[in-house]
């Protein structure tokens, strides 16, 4: 083997960064700030996944404040790019507000996430599953106002094709439905996705986003190909978040490596891994 | 007069400007971002946009999300 690292070391020194508009990242692991029951656990839990990015979302200021504690006083803005993201909106109207709205108060604090927003137009509040019509509308006006837009997709792989014909920074398929902690259902759809997406652009980012439970559902993701993996309640609402964070920046960096290092074909019968000559004589009976 | 601010009816001085609307409400601006009747005001404009009776004023913040 020609790799030249330390048998000790991790040879992820040697990874190309991720890319995705005008941002690059070493960690491939997007989490978000969500469900925790205090900041002090969430920034131990962004620490402990090793992550670059972090997405928050837009909300109404109370006007009556009784803790008057903001998460932006517990987040590190010059550590961290921040990713506002859209959710809960039900329009693409209501999807461009609240990103312009996002874009305005990270620019005031002049932290790099001004410039790109994490697209969410949802088409029903049981399944929280992307209205894929009012997601492509969306995506192609916020392009135009010079957004990059990593958008929350379906799995579908002819609506990745269309996103990213409209200009999408990234395409993010969800594995399963947000919060559902199901995993990847459809790998096939997420492998045809990133053959559409990558076609003649391979590096071309594609990023599940949604339904990870655990670290295997990372190494997954990773595993089939997948640039990155942006999860928050896998970590937030685990019984202990702060080993769970630690598990998925494992799990990050050994679905990637393992990726990277190509898997040995699957086989219907078995195939010795001891030698089969040498053995000792069978007694005479 | 009355505005509708994030839903609820307050009173201001008619003419008051945004800048002085967040000083009434005791908010730094910061950490927030305005929008009148579904248009951003930015932040370089709180101080010169003039609210009219009627206006629906949205105040957001960043909050936890994923």
């Amino acid at each position: 083997m020609t790799n030249s690292s330390s048998p000790s070391e991790l040879p992820l020194a040697a990874d190309r960064p991720l890319r995705i508009g005008s941002h690059t990242f070493q960690s491939r692991l997007f989490v978000g700030t969500g469900k925790y029951s205090t900041y002090e656990l969430m920034q131990a839990c962004l620490a402990a996944s090793g992550s670059e990015v972090i997405t928050v979302a837009v909300r109404r200021e109370r006007l009556i404040d009784k803790a008057g504690r903001s998460i932006l006083d517990f987040i590190d803005l010059s550590k961290y790019t921040i990713l506002p993201n859209t959710a809960g909106c039900f329009t693409a109207e209501e999807a461009i507000r609240v990103a312009r709205l996002g874009r305005e108060i990270l620019s005031g604090l002049e932290n790099p996430g001004a410039n790109w927003v994490k697209l969410e137009v949802l088409g029903d509040a049981k399944t929280l599953l992307p209205d894929p019509i009012a997601t492509v509308q969306a995506t192609e006006q916020l392009v135009k106002e010079g957004f990059e837009v990593l958008v929350y997709s379906t799995d579908d792989p002819i609506t990745a094709k269309r996103l990213k014909a409209v200009g999408a920074a990234s395409v993010m398929p969800a594995g399963s439905p947000i919060g559902s902690g199901q995993g990847i259902l459809n790998p096939n759809n997420i492998r045809i996705c990133m053959e559409y997406l990558k076609d003649g652009d391979p590096d071309y980012p594609v990023i599940v986003d949604a339904g990870v439970g655990s670290a295997s559902d990372v190494s997954f993701a990773m595993e089939l190909g997948c640039d990155g993996v942006l999860l928050n309640t896998a970590i937030a609402s685990a019984t202990d978040p702060l080993k769970m964070a630690h598990a998925m920046r494992l799990a990050t960096v050994a679905g990637r490596l393992s990726s990277q290092a190509g898997r040995i074909p699957r086989k219907l019968y078995a195939t010795a891994s001891s030698p089969e000559t040498g053995t000792i004589a069978p007694l005479p009976r | 007069m009355q505005i509708q601010v994030n839903g609820e009816a307050i009173e201001v001085e008619p003419g008051r400007s945004i800048a002085k609307l967040l000083v009434q409400l005791q908010k730094q601006a910061r950490y927030l971002a305005v929008e009148r009747n579904g248009l951003l005001v930015p932040r370089s404009r709180h101080g010169e946009v003039a609210l009219v009776e009627g206006d629906a004023i949205e105040i957001v913040t960043l909050v936890g999300g994923g």
